[in-house]
């Protein structure tokens, strides 16, 4: 029954802070004059209504996945990476160099593979900064990767901007090779949705940390130091190392994410197609308990919010959807404390 | 509740009866829970008006549980409180306060970086304007402080305080806020036995005034020598209580544990007498620490030139009052902080490198905080039962999910785990529950050498004589032992030569043979190293 109570434990939470985030919507919509019934169903209906708004959902969610996963898997280790903003800005721009730089002819199954490790080296490069000042120097990650995002994003802008733009645009060349396939490919309803096969690699990305965290010692040791680095340090465990490797693995974690605009959507890097996934991978972390499956449903939670918000603008501002989503934020860090608070009590009861 | 019968019965509870004395406070039918453990279940206890009146049990009875519910920390789950007469129950510390109720904690609750002055005010500031008066808050608190005969430096930084004065400090910050019933937990644990005696001064003068005083101890001496009547406490249930004139240390120590028990100063005449042991003794040392030295966080210096050898087949206890560098010793030999000079040598070799080089070098250590070093709380028995080996238990870095399983259900089995579930949170079990995990796992390493830092602290009798059963055994398999317990009648009852530990040095090293309370408390205390000096 243990795994049954932990099932109980984890999913609670974030259920019940969607039920807050829908009453207090309904309020806000009641507010505007409108039937919160009316204005569910269109939000449904944009998104998971209809082919094209699902693969939207499906294209969003899955940077928000890679982000999610990066800030998940440092909070797994304690470290808070508020960094992922500028990490898939430097995963996308590397992607798009490295499908610049390689040769036209080259064949996909080889240039996706390099594509993919150009954008995790470029975040990790980002990621490894605060790692190295945190594990040499004891600086806090969260003011290091804050700063971190305005220097990358800076420099990338200028870079771009200055040196390797189409006239005119604030855009790189397209690449000459690289280019993810869109799912309207293999789902001809998908058509004119970006979705592309990024969304199976966030999955088995997603899958891979499920088996590093609880499977390999390698996630045994991280999680501890995450719990308890006295402990880990106990254990045997170098802290500051499993800080630093953390801290990268996050950077390229959200590098990688930078693959499904820049190699499944435009084919070249732009200035600001973050646009704020990375910080919102802090929320999906948050909502999916830092757990990979839970990221990857939380993932297409906000997808959907952010999708299904576009649809609902005849009725409603759109901006009640930054407010829901952000209720939801609130009411998700309220209830994991309550929750557990609440299931001990039951327990003693029952007990 | 047999045993609670039997003691009403036996008349222990009448001894106790109230003759007249008000009743300043009594909690009764109390019950309190936390998640599965039962810390007071119908728990009762009636103190009267301006006595010294003695809390006692063993670890894990309940009775800080208790004193916190009276104090207002814990709400309880049933039963009521009442103060002179009126019902209280569910109270807030706020409003116990206000009411003049003050708890003195086992751990201190001051602002290190603040000065004594600064911390008993804080909350009740006296003010010029709107500025901080400190010379009227230190002529105030002194004044406080002369009053019950409690010597403090008023204007000194609690983070340069004695253990002792820092408790004295606690004790004035209750009394300036108007305590009239006093609860001290467990007061004596972190004091010499010099500091105990001006301890007791202290509460005979505030006793003396009309202050109510609780005192929470296990110790039988204490009670006896300091309070008036005594309430115990056996597996969170009140079981007996009497007045201390019309009863014997034998008869307490039979409440607490409910049967028939050998008493400290009967050891050397019981098996837990150490033997001599020189048969068993090597000629070449296991451990061996040259002159090192070892720094606080701070950078002050903990461990001052310290040498020591301990040979397999022998228990070297350490004693000392806590905070003369015994945590701080342990974690230097545990390879988990670094020695600014000297060298530490296992079975002849230097010792280098992290905890893991020191596992592998054949170190098993019981570490003095499990809460903090010894488990990861929200793993559950059969990763914790890893932790620190989970090299042998994952193969190309994938954990042996079987063989981790394994593994704990046999030791769960050894050591009487409980409750014996694998997948049960460690954070979860009883304070002895959780010890045994540390146990299990250090006892059945490859080792040499076993650093035991308070291995019984916060545990309950049963699992205090497995964990003694099994450090004797280490010994007589030939290994090394070096322990560090802040219980003397522990270090007493184990070690085979006794080192005391005093200001970051070793003031005397004695055999069992020689070592008595008296000599050991002079060289705790340094009386002894400053007179040689």
């Amino acid at each position: 029954m243990n795994w049954l109570n932990r099932a109980v434990e984890a999913l609670l939470p974030p259920l019940l802070a969607l039920l807050v985030a829908l009453v207090l919507g309904d309020l806000l919509i009641m507010s505007v004059g409108q039937n919160p019934g009316e204005v569910y169903r269109l939000l449904i209906e944009g998104s998971w209504g209809n082919p094209w708004g699902f693969a939207q959902v499906i294209f969003k969610a899955t940077t928000l996945a890679f982000t999610g996963l990066a800030v998940a898997i440092g909070l797994r280790a304690g470290v808070f990476n508020i960094g992922a903003e500028g990490q898939l800005a430097a995963g996308g721009f590397m992607a798009a160099i490295a499908g610049l730089w390689l040769p036209a002819g080259m064949p996909l199954l080889l240039a996706i593979p390099v594509c993919i490790l150009a954008a995790a080296a470029g975040g990790a490069a980002v990621g490894a900064v605060p790692g190295v000042l945190k594990a040499k120097f004891g600086a806090h990650e969260v003011i290091v990767t804050i700063m971190m995002n305005f220097i990358v994003l800076a420099l990338l802008n200028y870079v771009v901007a200055s040196h390797l733009n189409v006239p005119e645009t604030l855009h790189t060349p397209d690449i000459q090779t690289g280019g993810l396939t869109r799912l309207s490919e293999f789902v001809p309803a998908f058509h004119g949705s970006a979705a592309n096969t990024a969304f199976f690699i966030v999955l088995a990305a997603a899958a891979a940390l499920w088996w590093l965290l609880f499977r390999m010692r390698a996630g045994y040791e991280l999680r501890a130091v995450g719990l308890q680095p006295q402990a880990a340090e106990y254990g045997g465990v170098n802290v500051r190392r499993v800080w630093f490797a953390a801290l990268t693995l996050s950077g390229a974690i959200a590098g990688i994410g930078g693959i499904n605009y820049v190699l499944g959507y435009k084919g070249y890097y732009e200035e600001g197609f973050a646009g704020g996934a990375g910080y919102l991978g802090i929320a999906v972390a948050l909502v999916g308990r830092n757990h990979p499956v839970g990221v990857i449903f939380a993932a297409l939670l906000f997808a959907t919010m952010s999708q299904g918000g576009l649809a609902i603008h005849a009725l409603v501002p759109k901006e009640i959807v930054d407010v829901l989503q952000a209720v939801l934020i609130i009411a998700m860090a309220v209830s994991v404390p309550e929750v557990r608070r609440l299931l001990g009590q039951v327990r003693r009861d029952v007990a | 509740m047999s045993d609670h019968d039997d003691a009403m019965t036996g008349g222990v509870m009448a001894g106790g009866a109230m003759t007249g004395a008000k009743v300043a406070i009594a909690a009764r039918g109390i019950t309190k829970r936390f998640g599965a453990l039962v810390a007071n279940n119908l728990a009762d206890i009636v103190v009267a008006d301006g006595e010294i009146h003695a809390l006692v049990g063993e670890n894990g009875a309940g009775k800080s549980t208790l004193m916190r519910v009276l104090s207002g920390m814990y709400a309880p789950d049933a039963g009521t409180i009442e103060y002179h007469g009126r019902d209280v129950t569910g109270w807030s510390t706020a409003t116990a306060i206000g009411e003049g109720v003050g708890m003195v904690h086992q751990h201190f609750m001051l602002v290190p970086t603040l000065t004594v002055a600064e911390n008993v005010v804080l909350g009740h500031e006296i003010r010029r304007g709107p500025m901080l008066d400190r010379a009227g808050a230190e002529r105030a608190v002194a004044e406080v402080a002369a009053r019950s005969g409690l010597d403090v430096p008023v204007g000194r930084r609690v983070s340069e305080l004695t253990v002792g004065e820092a408790q004295r400090a606690e004790i004035v910050k209750t009394l300036y806020r108007g305590a009239r019933l006093l609860i001290l937990d467990e007061p004596t644990a972190v004091l010499s036995p010099p500091e105990v005696q001006d301890l007791w001064k202290v509460l005979r003068r505030l006793r003396a005034e009309g202050t109510t005083v609780v005192v929470i101890t296990h110790k039988l001496d204490e009670v006896m020598e300091i309070s008036d009547r005594v309430t115990v406490m056996r597996h969170g249930q009140t079981v007996a209580r009497m007045s201390t004139a019309d009863t014997t240390p034998r008869d307490i120590a039979r409440a607490m544990v409910g049967r028939d028990v050998v008493l400290a100063g009967d050891v050397p005449a019981v098996s837990a007498a150490p033997t001599a042991r020189e048969d068993a003794v090597a000629s070449k040392p296991v451990l061996e620490l040259r002159n090192i030295t070892v720094a606080r966080k701070d950078g002050t210096p903990a461990v001052s030139g310290l040498s020591l050898d301990v040979f397999g087949g022998e228990i070297v206890g350490i004693a000392g009052v806590e905070g003369n560098g015994q945590t701080e010793l342990i974690e230097a030999i545990a390879g988990l902080s670094s020695v600014q000079s000297g060298d530490i040598a296992l079975n002849g070799q230097v010792l280098k490198g992290t905890a893991r080089d020191r596992y592998d070098a054949g170190i098993a250590h019981v570490p003095e905080d499990r809460h903090q070093r010894g488990l990861v709380l929200e793993y559950d028995i059969s990763d914790n039962l890893i932790l620190g080996r989970q090299r042998e238990y994952s193969r190309r870095g994938v954990l042996d999910r079987d063989a981790i399983r394994q593994n704990a259900v046999e030791k769960i089995e050894q050591f009487d785990i409980r409750p014996a579930t694998p997948d049960a949170i460690a954070g979860r079990l009883s304070g002895g529950n959780q010890q045994k995990i540390v146990i299990a796992r250090e006892m059945t390493r490859t080792f040499s050498l076993l650093l035991a830092a308070q291995p019984t602290r916060g545990v309950d009798v049963g699992a205090i004589e497995m964990i003694h059963r099994r450090i004797r055994a280490v010994r007589d398999e030939g290994k090394a032992v070096l322990l560090v317990s802040a219980d003397l009648a522990e270090v007493m009852a184990l070690s085979d030569r006794i080192a005391v530990l005093y200001k970051g040095r070793i003031a005397a090293i004695l055999p069992r043979a020689e070592a008595t309370e008296e000599i050991l408390g002079a060289f705790m205390t340094g009386v002894v190293a400053e007179a040689a000096q």
